[in-house]
């Protein structure tokens, strides 16, 4: 008996044994057929001065993602995102994106956050010829002319003049017209391009100069240039500026009182909600740059649904709560690639290339198609004037009113507050 | 454009902006000019010090001086401890130079990842009511959000200066700089007068990061733009000289003042390192130095 007993239950383990194989088996083999996943590789700024940017633009890649695998993935193959912290330094990137090419063997490959370090990507997206999709360079690809370049924010075929033209075309209409400008910015990179196309408008609106400064990015305060710009008595001025000088610049306006008509225009920071809800009321009347902002004339299939997503999230990461500048783009330069890629069958890069290049695409941020030098076909670049900012709750900044849009036409909610002055009583 | 108005508040505006960089110098002027001790990480605990006072504004509603004020105490533990690390691993063997420089960029670095991790990266900004106030004397325009820092700065270095000249730490602080061999013949034990010095340079920290962020945002990078600054002020004054330090400070803030008002802004740095190398020239000491 005992060894009958022992037959019978060595005879079970054996056929439980095979019975588990099977199962196994077949639970495997629709995932080992299910293919490797397409990597998309990038540097992001994970740390260092567009850390706050980069975490946000990597957070809504994610959320991308996640949805193109909710739905099967990309020509039924699940998307894998690879990633380093680039550091926000451009030295870092050439070693991240070789890594990303030769050893991670990434699909295809997209940029980090920012012109600093979209720059130094070229020289290897070119001598691959790779697809490269650009997040918030400023004209990195004026000179080099790469036919695979795509960027994603919306600063039209001339960056240098897109930018700025909405705060000159909104100046030009106001009675009696301005006659005279002043132009400052930080001794930099954007505000050196901003600044360039801020001149070039001048000139052509007819506004005289009368002053034109650059002021070093270590400046602690800012109450002397202010007081410099208010001796020259402009009647428009325009600021080209990152987050901190940004804050700085208008807090010494509201200290000093600038009596000027408009004020703003190129001044980073004012996007987010760190600073909106620091700044509070001494925002209104400011005149600024914004790629989306929640009025009922910028509404775009999805990004209602995106930002209820992101807003849920953003708090517990540490990211911008309200999330309105980088992760739309940031979602949509993705959704780009994956249509492209959708649409040819096909992870060839010059088929993708040419795909992108022909055709229009619809994504979270509207539609986007590109100019021969990879910059958006028609500049989109909103300018919006602060109204009715009242303390510091951020839900405010989240509904339509805080951030009117006054140019482009198309996308027109409300009207300027005229002078800078009456708006801020 | 000059005129007698711009040229009055250029000068009051580099005085007040001159008492905050005496408030944010004065730690490594008693750390590098008095204890010889390269701490490249004291921007960093002065960010740490406007971290500080913006979770206490944040979370209790503490004015940010009073927080400034009331955690001087744990940031002179958190030197004591510093400088206990320092002292074990590369003073005692003669390996401060380099390697103790090694040593403040890894605890720059250290300070800086815990606050990216705490608060994340954006900028952060402070609520007082005197932020965005401001009052005129004359044709002379003074915002409180520089007076205040300005005027805790002139306080800090007034008692730092008196702690020096008058108690007995102060001047064995001033002993150990110039002969330790000597003080220690005398029965006082230099490591423990060096580990208080130091411990005082952090402890200023906290007040100078509560004065930053009254200033303007900060970031837990933002302390990096500030080494050359200190560095040149703490030089420019002669090493060790509290009252020279502040002297440099506000020449420092004069010339960057008026130089943005009259010549544009961008030449405000090499006005005010070219003042550095003139006086390096003529009183290699620096200004207040022997």
């Amino acid at each position: 008996m005992a060894w009958h007993g022992q037959t019978g239950t060595r005879r079970r383990w054996i056929v439980g044994v095979l019975i588990g194989v099977m199962a196994l088996g077949t639970a495997w083999a629709p995932a080992a057929q299910a293919a490797e996943p397409i990597k998309i590789g990038f540097g992001m700024a994970l740390t260092g001065a567009l850390a706050g940017n980069g975490k946000a633009a990597l957070m809504a890649m994610q959320m991308w993602a996640e949805d193109v695998n909710k739905k099967g993935g990309l020509l039924g193959r699940p998307v894998e995102l690879v990633y380093y912290d680039d550091q926000t330094k451009p030295a870092a990137v050439p070693g991240i994106y070789t890594k990303l090419l030769d050893v991670d063997k990434v699909n295809f490959i997209v940029s980090g956050y920012g012109t600093n370090v979209i720059a130094p990507l070229f020289p290897i997206a070119m001598e691959r010829n790779l697809v490269l999709m650009g997040l918030f360079g400023m004209a990195n690809n004026e000179k080099l002319k790469y036919k695979n370049y795509f960027q994603i924010m919306p600063s039209g075929p001339n960056p240098a003049l897109g930018w700025s033209q909405g705060f000159f075309e909104v100046a030009a209409k106001q009675q009696p017209k301005p006659q005279t400008i002043a132009l400052v910015g930080a001794d930099a990179e954007y505000p050196h391009n901003a600044l360039v196309g801020a001149r070039e408008h001048a000139k052509n609106f007819g506004f005289k100069v009368v002053y034109d400064g650059k002021y070093p990015p270590s400046t602690v305060d800012y109450t002397p240039i202010i007081r410099a710009i208010k001796a020259t008595n402009p009647d428009l001025v325009y600021v080209a500026s990152y987050p901190p000088d940004t804050a700085g610049i208008i807090q010494a306006a509201q200290e000093v009182g600038l009596p000027v008509k408009m004020f703003g225009g190129g001044m980073v920071g004012l996007q987010f909600a760190a600073l909106q809800t620091k700044l509070g009321s001494k925002l209104n009347g400011v005149v600024n740059y914004e790629f989306y902002v929640p009025e009922p004339t910028v509404n775009f299939p999805g990004i209602n649904e995106f930002l209820a997503r992101y807003q849920a999230q953003a708090e517990k990461a540490g990211v911008d709560p309200l999330g309105h500048y980088i992760p739309p783009f940031s979602y949509a330069y993705v959704q780009i690639l994956g249509q492209a890629v959708e649409a040819t069958k096909s992870l060839d890069q010059k088929k993708v290339a040419e795909y992108i290049q022909a055709n229009e695409f619809n994504t979270i941020v509207g539609k986007v198609k590109f100019a021969p030098n990879g910059e958006w076909a028609k500049s989109r670049v909103l300018m919006v004037q602060f109204q009715n900012v009242q303390g510091s709750d951020v839900a405010q900044f989240k509904k339509a009113g805080t951030r009117v849009v006054l140019y482009p036409e198309d996308w027109k909610s409300g009207t300027l507050i005229y002078p800078y002055s009456k708006a801020q009583k | 454009m000059f005129s007698l108005d711009l040229l009055l508040n250029a000068i009051v505006a580099g005085i007040l902006i001159g008492g905050f960089y005496a408030a944010v110098s004065l730690g490594i002027s008693v750390s590098f000019g008095l204890l010889d001790i390269v701490n490249i990480a004291h921007p960093a605990f002065v960010i740490l010090g406007s971290y500080t006072a913006y979770a206490m504004n944040r979370f209790f509603g503490f004015d940010p001086l009073l927080t400034g004020l009331l955690f001087t105490p744990v940031f002179y533990a958190l030197g004591v401890v510093v400088y206990r690390l320092y002292y074990l691993g590369f003073e005692r063997k003669g390996e401060e130079s380099l390697r103790g420089l090694v040593f403040f960029f890894g605890v720059l670095f250290i300070v800086e990842v815990a606050l990216l991790l705490a608060y994340g990266v954006d900028y952060r900004m402070i609520e007082a009511r005197y932020v965005g106030q401001s009052f005129h004397i004359g044709v002379v325009g003074i915002a409180f959000r520089l007076l205040l820092p300005c005027l805790v700065g002139l306080m800090v270095t007034v008692a730092l200066h008196l702690f020096l000249s008058k108690t007995f730490y102060g001047r064995a602080i001033k002993a150990v700089s110039q002969d330790s061999q000597a003080l220690r013949l005398m029965g006082v034990d230099p490591v423990k007068i060096k580990r208080i010095a130091f411990a005082l340079s952090i402890a200023t920290a906290s007040l100078a990061g509560a004065l930053l962020i009254l200033i303007g945002p900060v970031e837990p990078s933002i302390g990096r733009e500030y080494i050359g600054r200190v560095f040149a002020i703490v030089v420019l004054g002669g090493m060790g000289s509290i009252s020279g330090t502040l002297a440099a400070s506000v020449i420092l803030g004069v010339v960057e003042s008026l130089t943005a008002t009259f010549s544009g802004p961008s030449w405000a740095p090499a006005v005010s390192f070219g003042i550095l190398l003139v006086v390096l020239a003529v009183r290699p000491a620096g200004l207040f130095g022997r």
